[in-house]
C-alpha cells in the first residue's frame, strides 16, 4: 500500500469483511456498507461528542496471542472477541481487524432503551410541532421505540417559545440535548453563543443572557435539529411538511450558487433549505439567501404583457410583434441591450443571439460587486457572472451605454431582467427614449416607462443552468408555475429573435442548451441532463 | 427576574457593585498563576478560576463570568455552562455560614433527612423548599447568616450522618443535637 496517502483497514461489518480508510468514524463505515445506524448527535460535518447514545453497536476486537499477534480463524481472518458492552459508533474510529454488529438483540435493546430515556421528558406535542413528519425522534420512535410509556412521574417543565434569535424560536421541552446546534455555532458559524445550562433532566439549551442567536447562518441549526426544538420563525406553523413538494435547485442570491431544495405547495414556495454539495456549500446556506424568496409571491409580479397605448389585456403575440416591429431596422449605434447576470446561461445565449440579430455592440450586464463573508456569501451578487463572461456578454460597456442614453445618442433600449435605474440611467432619460422594451418578473422603476413590458419567470419557475464564481455549472429546476400570463424567459427571447431574424428551431430548453454547448468550447459535449444534481466543474 | 426577586425576599443587599471592579492586583496575579498550570489548554483553568472567584467574592456575578471567559479566550456561555452544572457554584450570595448536610446512602439511612429538617427549623428556614443549584444560592435566612442545603457524599460514611458547617466537618449528628450546634454558631 506504499505510495497511497490513505491507509485502509479491514473491518468486519455484520459478518462481511470490508476496507475503510483509517480514521473513519465507525458509524460512517457502517452507513457506507448500507447498514443504517440511527443517530441524533452525530452529524457528518460536525465533531462527535457521543452524547445521544442512539448509535450503540456491538464491537469486536481481534483476539490476541500472548505475543500480541491476532489469532487467525480458518478463513485466514482475525478471530474476534466481542465486547459484552455496546459502544457508540460515532465516536469510535475503525481500526485493523475490528468487527461490528449493527443489528443484534443487544443492539435492539439498547436502541429501545435510549428511545425510552429520550422520550421521558419529551412533550409529545407532535400535532402542533413544525418538525413533525421530518423529526428523527418521531421516525426512530416508530422504528426503535416501545410504543408505550411506563412513565408515571410528571414531566420536567422547561422554557417554551424562547425568542433566542432574530429568526429562531426555541422550545426547550422538545430538545433532546444532541448539541448539534451548539457544535454548528462553534465549528461552522464560529459564533459560540449556544450552550447547555443546568444539569441532568433539567439541562436546558440557552444563549448567554443578553446575547442572541442571530448569525447569518443561524437557520442551519433548524435544519440539523433532529427534533422541533429550534424552529424557523419564517416557516413556523405555515405548512405541514408532508404536503411540501421538493424541487432540487440552486440559490441565485449570490455567486456561490448554494445547492438548495425548494419546498412548495400549490404553486407557493414555502421554504428553501440547503442541499448537500461538498463542492459548493457543504450542508449549509446563509439565512439572508434562504429567506430571499418571498418576493416570488409579491404584488409587484408582472403577470400580463403590456404595450403602451394599448388597453390590457394585450396578447403575447401583439406585445412581441410591437417590440419586434419597433426594433427592426433600427441603427445599431442607437440601440442598446442591457441583460442580467441573474439570467441563466440559456437565456444569456439567446440575448447574444438577439444582439446579433440587431447587430448591436452596446450590450452588457449589470455587475453586482458586494462584500462577501468569506464563507458562503460571495463577493459577487450575481449568480451567473461566469456564464455572462463565458458568452462574452460581460463587456464592461454599461457606463458608456448609460452615458449614451443620457446624451440621447441611444434611443432604443432593451432591458432584460434588470432595472435601468440601477444601471445609472435616469428616469428622465428613460422617458425620452423612442423605444423601451422591458423583460422581467417584478415591476420596477423601468417598467412604468416601457413601451413594451414582457413578463417573465422567476428562478423557481424555470429550468436552466448557471455557472458559479468557482466555475461550476449547475442546474435550476422548476418548482412552481409562473403567475398569470408570464412566460419562460428563453421562450420570450426565442420568439422575439424569430420575429427579427426568422425561425431558429428551438423548441425546448434542452435544445437551447445543446446550442450553447455547440457554440461554447468550454461546454463541449454537455447536455442539460448530464449536468446532474450536483453540477459539473468546468 | 426570579433571582433578583429571591434576593429581595431574603432581605439581602442587592449587588449593585460589579465584582470585576473590586478586583485587586493580588487577585489578578493569582489568576495568572492558576492559568500557568495549564500550558496546553487555557480552557482547563475554567474550574480553578471559578473556584478562585467564588472563594474571593462569595459568588460569581455576570461580570465575573464574562471576565473569566475573556481571560481564557472563551465565550461567556462556556463559563455559564460550567457554573450552572456544578451545584457548588452560585451566581448569588449565600448565607455567611453554609450548612451542607450529606444525603447519600449511609447518611440518608442514618437519618440525615431529619437532621437537615432540624437544621432548617433551627435557623428559621422552610425545610421543604427544593433546591437544585443551577447557579442559585441555597435557601438562606433573611438576615443572611445561614444557608442550609443537601450535598452528596462527604466521604465520612462511617460516622453518618455528617454535615459540613462552613469548612468544618461535624459527625454522628443526632437530630436532637442540632439546636445546640446552631446556637453555638450564633
Amino acid at each position: 500500500m506504499s505510495g497511497t496517502a490513505v491507509t485502509m483497514v479491514n473491518v468486519q461489518v455484520d459478518g462481511e469483511w470490508k476496507q475503510f480508510p483509517k480514521g473513519m468514524r465507525l458509524i460512517e463505515a457502517c452507513m457506507q456498507s448500507g447498514k443504517f445506524i440511527p443517530h441524533y448527535c452525530y452529524h457528518p460535518k460536525l465533531s462527535s461528542p457521543g452524547n445521544c447514545r442512539m448509535c450503540l453497536v456491538e464491537l469486536g476486537m481481534p483476539k490476541m496471542t500472548p505475543d500480541r499477534k491476532s489469532v487467525l480463524g480458518e478463513d485466514g481472518r482475525p478471530e474476534l472477541s466481542w465486547s459484552p458492552r455496546p459502544v457508540i459508533s460515532c465516536a469510535t474510529e475503525v481500526s485493523e481487524g475490528m468487527g461490528v454488529r449493527t443489528s443484534s438483540p443487544l443492539v435492539e435493546e439498547c436502541r429501545n432503551g435510549v428511545m425510552e430515556f429520550l422520550l421521558i421528558n419529551h412533550p409529545l406535542d407532535c400535532p402542533i410541532c413544525d418538525k413533525a413528519g421530518e423529526c428523527r425522534l418521531q421516525e426512530f420512535s416508530v422504528e426503535f421505540g416501545k410504543g408505550e410509556s411506563r412513565l408515571l412521574e410528571e414531566k420536567v417543565k422547561k422554557p417554551k417559545r424562547v425568542d433566542i434569535g432574530e429568526r429562531i424560536v426555541l422550545d426547550d421541552e422538545r430538545c433532546i440535548m444532541c448539541s448539534r446546534c451548539i457544535r454548528f455555532m462553534q465549528e461552522i458559524a464560529k459564533d459560540d453563543v449556544l450552550g447547555f445550562l443546568n444539569r441532568g433532566s433539567h439541562t436546558t439549551l440557552a444563549v448567554y443572557p443578553g446575547k442572541r442567536l442571530d448569525s447569518n447562518y443561524s437557520l442551519n441549526t433548524v435544519d440539523i435539529c433532529p427534533v422541533g426544538a429550534l424552529t424557523s420563525k419564517d416557516f413556523r406553523f405555515k405548512m405541514r411538511v408532508w404536503f411540501l413538494k421538493e424541487t432540487k435547485s440552486i440559490d441565485v442570491t449570490c455567486g456561490t450558487g448554494s445547492n438548495i431544495v425548494i419546498s412548495s405547495r400549490e404553486n407557493i414556495v414555502r421554504r428553501i433549505t440547503p442541499r448537500e454539495n461538498d463542492a459548493v456549500n457543504s450542508c449549509w446556506m446563509p439565512d439572508s439567501h434562504r429567506l430571499n424568496f418571498h418576493y416570488l409571491h409579491s404584488d409587484d409580479r408582472l403577470k400580463e404583457p403590456a404595450v403602451r397605448g394599448l388597453e390590457s389585456p394585450v396578447a403575447w403575440k401583439t406585445a412581441l410583434a410591437t417590440a419586434a416591429e419597433k426594433l427592426r431596422g433600427s441603427r445599431p449605434e442607437e440601440t442598446a441591450v442591457i441583460a442580467s447576470a441573474r439570467m441563466t446561461l440559456e437565456e444569456l445565449f439567446l440575448v447574444r443571439r438577439l444582439a446579433a440579430a440587431l447587430g448591436v455592440r452596446n450590450v452588457d450586464i449589470l455587475p453586482r460587486p458586494q462584500k462577501g463573508d468569506g464563507f458562503l456569501v460571495s463577493d459577487d451578487g450575481n449568480p451567473n457572472t461566469s456564464g455572462a463572461k463565458l458568452l462574452g456578454l460581460a463587456t464592461g460597456r454599461l457606463p458608456e451605454i448609460a452615458q449614451a442614453i443620457e446624451a440621447g445618442r441611444v434611443t432604443k433600449l432593451v432591458v432584460l431582467g434588470e432595472d435601468a435605474a440601477d444601471c445609472g440611467i435616469s428616469e428622465t432619460a428613460l422617458k425620452s427614449l423612442d423605444l423601451l422594451v422591458a423583460m422581467g418578473f417584478l415591476a420596477n422603476k423601468t417598467t412604468p416607462h416601457a413601451t413594451v413590458v414582457l413578463p417573465s419567470s422567476a428562478w423557481a419557475e424555470k429550468r436552466g443552468s448557471m455557472i458559479n464564481v468557482k466555475g461550476r455549472l449547475q442546474r435550476l429546476n422548476q418548482a412552481i408555475q409562473p403567475p398569470g400570463q408570464a412566460r419562460d424567459d428563453w421562450e420570450i427571447l426565442r420568439d422575439l429573435i424569430a420575429l427579427l431574424a426568422g425561425t431558429n428551431g428551438l423548441h425546448s430548453i434542452e435544445e437551447v442548451f445543446r446550442q450553447v454547448a455547440a457554440e461554447t468550447p468550454a461546454l463541449q459535449g454537455l447536455t442539460l441532463s448530464r449536468i446532474g444534481d450536483l453540477g459539473i466543474q468546468l | 427576574m426570579r433571582r433578583e426577586e429571591k434576593q429581595r425576599n431574603h432581605g439581602m443587599t442587592e449587588m449593585k457593585t460589579r465584582q470585576v471592579e473590586q478586583m485587586t492586583p493580588e487577585f489578578e496575579a493569582d489568576v495568572e498563576e492558576l492559568i500557568s498550570h495549564y500550558p496546553v489548554s487555557k480552557r482547563s483553568a475554567s474550574l480553578p478560576l471559578l473556584h478562585h472567584w467564588q472563594n474571593h467574592f462569595g459568588f460569581v456575578d455576570d461580570t465575573g463570568i464574562e471576565w473569566i471567559a475573556a481571560k481564557l479566550d472563551l465565550t461567556p456561555i462556556n463559563i455559564l455552562e460550567l457554573l450552572t452544572f456544578y451545584p457548588w457554584f452560585r451566581r448569588e450570595a449565600a448565607g455567611k455560614t453554609i450548612i451542607r448536610v450529606c444525603r447519600t446512602l449511609a447518611c440518608a439511612m442514618a437519618g440525615s433527612y431529619d437532621v437537615k429538617e432540624k437544621f432548617c427549623e433551627a435557623v428559621g428556614l422552610d425545610p421543604h423548599v427544593e433546591h437544585h443549584g443551577f447557579g442559585s444560592a441555597p435557601p438562606t435566612t433573611p438576615d443572611g447568616k445561614f444557608s442550609v442545603e443537601f450535598v452528596e457524599c462527604l466521604a465520612c460514611c462511617g460516622s453518618a450522618p455528617v454535615a459540613l458547617i462552613g469548612d468544618d466537618l461535624v459527625e454522628n449528628i443526632k437530630p436532637s443535637d442540632v439546636p445546640a450546634i446552631v446556637k453555638n454558631l450564633k
